[in-house]
């Protein structure tokens, strides 16, 4: 049983972003707990572990200022969760959910635990509504659903937050009109980054559609364990009761996951992969997993996580738990940033693994699979002879090498490099690659049918394929 | 009389609780008000580690924890075809239609449906005596596959009663025996099965008959056998999961049991989705009524993603017992070893290598152990097998991982992705140059019969033109190719024909994403006839490029996409362009 509003003022040991209470009974595993410090202030926390008559609390407004002798601590009773109706959208909230725009609290039309439930695999919709973006990398060659989580690789100083305010802006259904809304979510980003944020959906319009949820970098860096479930259990109120379709931007997944490794430090846990709890998988996990379609249901949750790879290095714990959680990635790539292309999107180590089902025939163009294999694979083989060049210089190439040179610049600085202030249809994305491919000789073109060929290379289009 | 404990401590998916004294360990326990499901781990004195099925907040010491009595176990019997159930059997299904979308706690369905009758055909009479293997009766399960009603292992005796042909549902008793010391024992059609106990078998033969893909790259170069085991690790995004799926859609087994573990619930919707409009290539039939899957999603608890690969491997001994052919695909064990490290972390056990616990390697090596081709139990001495392909996801990549590691130590077959490859979409990315098969000997007798007593070395051929161009591509990227030899930039062309046109398969396209053995074998012949054409002309003194241009190798790029029924004739087509080509390059 558990019995409400215990408290006990027997903390016995400050450790980091935990606290330990003696003396305690009938306390629940995930219990939501609240701290008096001595001064008076209130703070949260939640059970980690539960004995007969001790237990474990993280705090999330950290541990600072809280002494063993004077804080108290209340036993709730309740797991944690967040109080939603349809006014908490163009609302600006903390990074715990409390009104940070001077607004009053948001009057509760629901008020649902934050973990939620895990969605029954079996009431999943196959994600398939290719969602244009605007953007030629992503819509020509790693296609967006709706419902995908894709997330941005980044790395520090590269211009991904540029990118995903375009996405923002941009990103529609073809032939449909629909409710759609945005969930932010900052984890220990500055505040230079939120305002940006906030200039843009205000500019473009999105703000009064968006939740904002904000914990900065001066925020407690605990509370980065929570912001990110309050967004998406916001998102799942707005998606599944409201028929919504909802973008979930969480911005910076690496301030999260640097959260949870100070946690596990704290409880001494045999770390994993530099210093990662081994459950850090599982953890990024429940997250991600939020995002998706459900039969039946007409909303959608589509996630955009960013992360910024320490070091560049994507083999990093963080962008490879996350990548292999996610359904594809968008990298950022550090020397196209430097030749000046915008967005410097690497497609080469890019994916969309739900890009098969929202393209093609009847839902963007017939050749657009081909295309796209075509322009992967002579990209592939241009920056192959790029690295060879560096080496043994043009002498030796053949003529069709050297073309392929040529492409693979050409494919950088007109495919990718569009800017930001460029939105291309599908069509137009489609039109540019086919301009570059027929740079090639026909017969290279070998991952594309003979028919789109013939319909739709630029020179061609009437004459035949010999 | 109920024997219950009482928690006193709770982390996670890991509960202790006192007053256990007399359980034993692997039993089955409910834990707490709400009666969550969870397994004894660890026993010491009176005090009992669990490990919980399902999420355990609100959990609170000095809630009791009831004992079973029984191990963790499955159901068995007719209607686990085209279901979808979690790691510990509960049927995905069934819980949407009681509790909507979301996964609830403290939910029990059985996995077998109670009510649906089901049409059983005895085989023995009264008085009959039979021992544990033998067929009591057969119940069409789906159109096309015989469901047989064994004796379960451990009994034997002198059939007392069966049943007349007649509808029965899985409770009801089809056959009674009477057993030794006059026991009389009921035979229900649902049988259960601890599910980390190998199921008995008569003996195990040799696995030498291929378990065809219809994947051009395994089939030919890394074959499977029946009954053998195969590990695909590789990197994020590339191409396990598809990989699983096209042996999943395309082997030639009867039944394939495929484990999501602690993957993507989309990847599951997927299957779902795909699975019951794709026909079976034997029978004609939905794919999904061969198939059984497990779905414990990465999203789903820790506990249960531990006992779903145990869960599947039970399913599947259960269908070879019946003497069928039964592939089990895992995507990923490396989720099941992280689930076993999360539980001993908890238990603060010892950690060894990468803090996976000392035990990972054995219990590896027990469950790639129940795969196997072999006799069954029981008179008929029926034939089966179970093939295990399990994916491996390293961290960043790295093969040197403990995971991958003792998985290589144990399987006779290994798929390496690269992610190189998947960068730049050469799919399936398996490696050809460390990926190995340890049953290509074994199978080559079937290949020799089926397709063409060449095939051995026609295969050699190829996999040498493909060592040979990895050497030169080392040069070529020291000196540039320019400087070799004519014959060695034909060997380079050689090789890049044969990535396109064979290696490279396209899973999503209609013809490509299946390709039967004689087509593979045929495609290997035409591919070769070129190559030795190109090397005369190169002798007489015809120039690699002028080879490059020719027009027929366009055709060759395309070579795969042509439909089953014409190939025959497209094939002896492009061969002989083939031939006129290349006598018009070489002056007579
Ligand atoms: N044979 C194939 N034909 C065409 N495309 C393929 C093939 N194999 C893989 N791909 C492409 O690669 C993508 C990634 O493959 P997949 O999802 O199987 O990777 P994975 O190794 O399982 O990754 P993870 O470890 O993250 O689950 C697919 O979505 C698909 O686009
Ligand atoms: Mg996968």
């Amino acid at each position: 049983m558990i019995s409400k509003n215990r408290e006990y003022a027997t903390v016995t040991k400050v450790s980091g972003p935990l606290i330990v209470v003696e003396g305690v009974s009938g306390v629940a595993y995930g219990e939501v707990t609240e701290i008096t410090m001595p001064s008076g202030e209130k703070r949260r926390g939640q059970v980690l572990e539960a004995r007969s008559n001790l237990a474990v609390v993280q705090v999330f407004g950290g541990t600072k200022d809280l002494d063993t002798d004077v804080t108290s601590i209340r036993f709730t009773g309740e797991t944690l969760k967040i109080s939603l109706s349809e006014e908490i959208l163009g609302r600006i909230l903390d990074g715990a959910a409390n009104p940070i725009d001077g607004g009053n609290p948001v009057i509760p039309e629901r008020v649902l635990d934050i973990h939620g439930y895990s969605i029954n695999p079996y009431a999943r919709e196959f994600p398939q509504d290719f969602i244009e973006t605007g953007i030629s990398t992503i819509d020509g060659m790693n296609t967006l659903v709706r419902g995908q989580k894709l997330p941005i690789f980044s790395g520090a100083g590269l211009p991904h937050n540029r990118l995903a305010a375009q996405i923002t802006k941009q990103a529609k259904v073809l032939g449909k009109e629909e409710e759609f809304a945005v969930v932010f979510a900052a984890m220990g980003i500055t505040h230079e980054e939120a305002n940006f944020f906030i200039k843009d959906f205000r500019d473009t319009g999105a703000l009064e559609r968006s939740v904002i949820f904000l914990n900065l970098a001066d925020d407690p860096v605990i509370e980065r364990f929570i912001t990110p479930r309050l967004a998406l259990t916001t998102a799942e109120f707005l998606a599944f009761e409201k028929e919504m379709h909802v973008l979930v931007i969480l911005t910076d997944m690496t301030n999260y996951c640097e959260a949870l490794r100070e946690i596990a430090a704290a409880r001494e846990e045999v770390p994993g992969r530099r210093g990662y709890p081994g459950y850090m998988y599982t953890d990024l996990a429940s997250i991600y997993e939020r995002a998706g379609r459900i039969k039946d249901k007409k909303g959608s949750i589509t996630q955009m996580p960013i992360l910024t790879m320490p070091d560049d290095d994507i083999t990093h714990p963080i962008p490879d738990l996350t990548g292999y959680i996610t359904e594809g990635q968008v990298v950022l790539s550090r020397d196209l940033h430097r030749k000046g292309i915008y967005p410097p999107i690497d497609v080469l180590p890019c994916l969309s693994r739900l890009m098969q089902g929202g393209i093609g025939k009847g839902r963007t163009r017939e050749d657009h699979p081909d295309v796209n294999d075509q322009l992967y694979s002579a990209y592939a083989e241009g920056r192959k002879l790029q690295s060879l060049v560096a080496v043994v210089g043009e002498e030796g190439l053949s003529d069709t090498d050297k073309k392929y040179l040529e492409f693979a610049d050409r494919f950088e600085s007109i495919f990718v490099n569009q800017g930001t202030g460029t939105r291309r249809s599908i069509e137009e994305t489609l039109a540019i690659a086919w301009d570059l491919l027929s740079m090639l000789p026909e017969s290279e073109l070998k991952r594309i049918d003979t028919e789109f060929i013939r319909k739709y290379r630029p020179h061609l289009k009437e004459g035949s394929i010999e | 009389m109920k024997k219950e404990g009482t928690i006193i401590k709770i982390t996670g998916p890991v509960v202790l609780a006192e007053n256990m004294r007399g359980s034993r360990i692997y039993e089955l326990v409910m834990v707490g008000k709400e009666q969550l499901i969870g397994e004894i781990i660890e026993l010491e004195r009176d005090t009992a580690t669990i490990q919980v099925y399902e999420e355990t907040s609100g959990v609170t010491p000095g809630e009791p924890v009831t004992r079973t009595g029984m191990p963790l176990s499955v159901e068995l019997g007719p209607g686990l075809l085209g279901q979808i159930y979690d790691g510990i059997q509960r049927p995905l299904t069934k819980i949407m239609d009681l509790v909507g979308d979301y996964i609830e706690r403290g939910i029990q369905v059985p996995a077998l449906d109670r009510e649906r009758r089901w049409e059983f055909t005895p085989e023995v009479s009264v008085g009959d005596v039979v021992g544990q293997g033998d067929i009591l009766g057969v119940v069409p399960e789906t159109k096309t596959l015989i469901h047989r009603v064994l004796v379960p292992p451990g009994l034997s005796g002198k059939v007392r009663e069966i049943a007349a042909k007649g509808t029965y549902t899985v409770e009801e008793t089809i056959a009674k025996l009477d057993a030794e010391e006059g026991a009389v024992v009921g035979i229900q059609m649902l049988q259960r099965w601890p599910v980390r106990e190998a199921r008995p078998y008569g003996k195990k033969l040799e696995p030498n008959v291929p378990l065809i893909t219809g994947q051009r790259v395994i089939d030919t170069f890394f074959p499977i056998a029946k009954g053998g085991t195969a590990a695909v690790p590789g990197p994020f995004g590339s191409g396990k999961t598809v990989v699983q799926q096209q042996l999943a859609k395309w082997v030639n087994a009867e039944i394939i049991v495929y484990v999501g573990c602690g993957e993507r619930g989309n990847e599951m919707a997927d299957v779902l989705r795909e699975f019951p409009a794709l026909e079976d290539p034997t029978t004609g039939e939905p794919l999904m009524n061969r198939t059984v899957l497990i779905a414990n999603t990465s999203n789903m608890p820790v506990a249960a993603r531990e006992a779903s690969v145990y869960t599947g491997i039970t399913i599947a001994e259960y269908y070879r017992d019946m003497g069928y052919d039964v592939a089990l695909m895992a995507d990923s064990t490396s989720r099941w070893a992280e689930a076993m490290r999360e539980i001993s972390g908890r238990l603060e056990e010892m950690p060894g290598e990468e803090g996976y616990p000392a035990y990972l390697a054995s219990r590896l090596a027990d469950f790639y152990e129940r795969s196997g081709r072999i006799i069954t139990t029981g008179r008929e001495e029926r034939m089966g097998s179970v093939s295990v392909i399990g994916a491996v996801s390293p961290p960043g990549g790295d093969f040197s991982e403990p995971v991958t590691q003792n998985t290589l130590r144990i399987v006779k077959v290994f798929w390496a992705l690269d992610a190189d490859l998947a960068n730049k979409r050469h799919f399936p990315a398996i490696n050809w140059l460390e990926s190995y098969s340890l049953y290509t000997d074994a199978v080559s007798d079937w290949w020799h019969e089926q397709a063409g007593d060449d095939w051995g070395e026609m295969r050699g051929e190829m996999m040498t033109l493909l060592q040979k161009e990895s050497e030169l591509q080392e040069i070529v990227q020291l000196v540039g190719a320019d400087v070799l030899p004519e014959h060695d930039k034909l060997v380079l062309l050689a090789a890049e024909i044969l990535k396109e046109s064979f290696l490279i398969q396209n899973a999503f396209h209609a013809v490509d994403t299946y390709c039967r053995p004689v087509k593979q074998y045929g495609i290997m012949k035409i591919l070769l006839t070129f190559y030795g054409l190109a090397s005369d002309a190169i002798a007489k003194g015809v120039p690699v490029e002028k080879i490059m241009a020719m027009p027929v190798r366009v055709k060759l790029a395309r070579i795969a996409v042509i439909p089953d029924a014409e190939y025959e004739g497209r094939f002896e087509e492009i061969k002989k362009n083939m031939e006129d080509e290349f006598r018009s390059l070489v002056p007579a």
